[in-house]
């Protein structure tokens, strides 16, 4: 119960309409520090809405999203950072965050908060080592002194870059595709390009990892790798994980958390083994009459 | 023989001053999807501010050596020109970057009447001359006549070439070439991975700046006179250039900027010299009938 005694991310009576559309209502759930959370929900439910405000492509329409980046805030640190017009602390121990008053590259590059989309978004003309590389941009170019630095080679410079190097095909090893170094992104297979899409965000160092649908279009040897690469990827580096993913053996074998929604509203939060015996969860899911889902204990508002 | 080697070697250097313009164009098109129709005039800008500091330096300051003159021209009149580069983006760009796709395009027109109407209410409308450099002539044997190479135009091909290299070094294996390349494919995941793309969109006008600087530099070495109206048409020219070469891509800038110096060359010594442009435009809209994307464009493939 992570989500409860460590949460990383707290999201508290978050809604967003678009014009008349109540895309998200009232929905609060946590995600617990190292957890691996799986956002969860039918067609159309906001999964990816919810994705959107927590990573500042939307502005929620109201609510909070606060995230911290350690254990031990005092009590009542993020009241007091809501009250004021901050975006984040500044120097505090743990650091603080509001992600809905912060624009999208703020909360990847200052709130680290990587993700990848349904859709693929690599540099497809750059090489799968370059991917990596530009996602280590801001570190190198501090090194680098906006690049001055590097053309004369300077030795912090070139410190700097090595290290990104390293780091970068240490990253190729673990998505196994150290041996596609060299070639365009866009050549990979499509599999290999997700898979690269996850370690472009683990270099921008994030201490939340947002996946969009990660094992869509997998097949299942696919999906049992990827369900592998992610528990590896937390084990190593403790990165937090919130997934939305429709593939129910991904999500139950993977999750320690599971979040359901639909119509915008949580209607389920606990373990997996808790969420698939619920049955407002399985009649979200498999459809049953109103008066099955009120006689099994609460209807759906 | 020797006319065609002599030909040949004219055209390089105009296509080497082309090319290094045409990079300017490439470089913000290939980044913010926007033809920087200004670029032309701060190429004349530039080969105002290059004339300016090379007579103060030679007349009021008394700097004896070519040489030094010359480095010195180079160096602070890509400083210069860099800073109108930024402050044109700045202004005239940056504001409008959320807006509609023709807005920027307006605003370029606008900044490009604004500086050739700027260096003529200043530097006034006449042509400025400057004496003739580097004249001196290496004379070359080929087969039974002989072919001249001017200083000059040794140091413009030797200097695009050096250039060039540079530029080829940042965009490949430096931290801002690939933040470049990134923005370039897509602008939304390049800020999500850390790349400030703000400032790497002000880098690039800086740096096509600094080009069309030393190509104006040059130009003022090789014709020696410059208007405040000499923006337009090696303006356009490159652009064309760039255009033919297929825009966005750095290689395809200098390979049409030499193609475009190239036809105008030959055109003007084998047929007429007032048909020069006429043919230079005729053999893009050829090239573009048959590779819509250029010579070395990428096309546009949408993967579903």
């Amino acid at each position: 119960m992570r989500w409860i005694s460590d949460p990383l991310l707290t999201v508290d009576h978050l809604s967003m309409r678009f014009g008349g559309l109540v895309a998200i209502n009232d929905l609060s759930f946590s995600v617990g520090r190292g957890d691996i959370t799986a956002l969860i929900g039918p067609n159309g439910a906001g999964k990816t809405t919810v994705f959107n405000c927590i990573t500042g492509f939307y502005k929620p329409t109201s609510g909070r999203l606060a995230l911290t980046h350690g254990t031990g805030a005092p009590a009542g640190a993020i009241d007091a950072l809501t009250r004021s017009d901050l975006r984040r602390t500044r120097g505090a121990n743990p650091e603080l965050f509001l992600l809905e008053r912060m624009p999208d590259h703020e909360i990847s590059a200052q709130a680290r908060v990587a993700r990848t989309f349904q859709n693929i978004r690599l540099f497809p003309g750059m090489t799968v080592l370059e991917n990596l590389i530009v996602a280590q941009h801001k570190t190198l170019m501090r090194a680098s002194g906006l690049s001055l630095a590097g053309l004369f080679g300077l030795a912090s410079y070139r410190a700097a870059e090595r290290k990104a190097f390293e780091l970068a095909r240490a990253w190729l090893n673990v998505v196994g595709l150290a041996d596609r170094a060299d070639d365009p992104a866009g050549d990979l297979p499509y599999g290999a390009q997700r898979r690269l899409e996850i370690a472009r965000a683990m270099c921008t160092n994030p201490v939340l990892l947002c996946l969009d649908e990660p094992a869509a279009g997998l097949n299942n040897r696919e999906s049992a790798e990827l369900t592998r690469l992610l528990r590896g990827i937390r084990s190593q580096t403790g990165v937090s994980i919130l997934l939305i993913e429709h593939d129910m053996s991904v999500v139950m074998d993977i999750s320690d958390h599971v979040v359901v929604i639909e119509y915008g509203v949580k209607i389920a939060d606990g373990t997996a083994n808790d969420v698939k015996n619920d049955p407002k969860v399985i009649a979200a899911y498999l459809g049953v009459d109103d008066e099955e889902v009120a006689a099994a204990g609460g209807g759906v508002p | 023989m020797d006319y065609f080697v002599q030909q040949l070697i004219n055209g390089l250097t105009l296509g080497s001053i082309y090319g290094l313009i045409a990079i300017g164009y490439t470089m913000v098109y290939g980044i913010i999807g926007m033809v920087n129709f200004a670029h032309g005039d701060v190429f004349m800008l530039a080969a105002f501010i290059a004339l300016i500091l090379f007579l103060m330096l030679t007349q009021l300051l008394g700097v004896g050596s070519l040489g030094l003159a010359l480095i010195v021209v180079l160096v602070l009149g890509m400083a210069l020109t860099s800073l109108w580069g930024w402050v044109i983006e700045r202004l005239a760009y940056r504001p409008l970057r959320g807006s509609f796709r023709l807005a920027p395009l307006i605003s370029a027109i606008g900044m490009s009447i604004f500086l050739s109407n700027f260096v003529q209410v200043v530097q006034g409308p006449r042509n400025k001359t400057m004496e003739p450099l580097l004249s001196n002539v290496l004379v070359l044997p080929i087969g039974n006549g002989s072919v001249t190479l001017a200083e000059k135009q040794l140091l413009i091909m030797a200097v695009t070439a050096a250039l060039l290299a540079g530029l080829w070094y940042v965009v490949k294996h430096t931290s801002l070439g690939r933040a470049q390349r990134a923005c370039e494919q897509d602008r939304k995941m390049a800020a999500l991975v850390g790349v400030n793309v703000d400032r790497t969109i002000s880098l690039t006008f800086i740096m096509g700046a600094a080009l069309a600087s030393v190509a104006g530099l040059l130009w003022m070495t090789y014709y020696g006179v410059v208007s405040f109206n000499d923006g337009f048409v090696p303006g356009v020219k490159a652009f064309t250039a760039a255009v033919l070469g297929g825009i966005g891509s750095l290689p395809g800038a200098v390979l049409g900027g030499l193609l475009i110096g190239l036809i105008e060359t030959f055109w003007s010594a084998y047929f007429t010299i007032d048909y020069k442009d006429v043919a230079a435009f005729s053999i893009l809209a050829i090239v573009l009938i048959f590779l819509p994307s250029g010579l070395l464009g990428r096309p546009d493939v949408e993967k579903v």
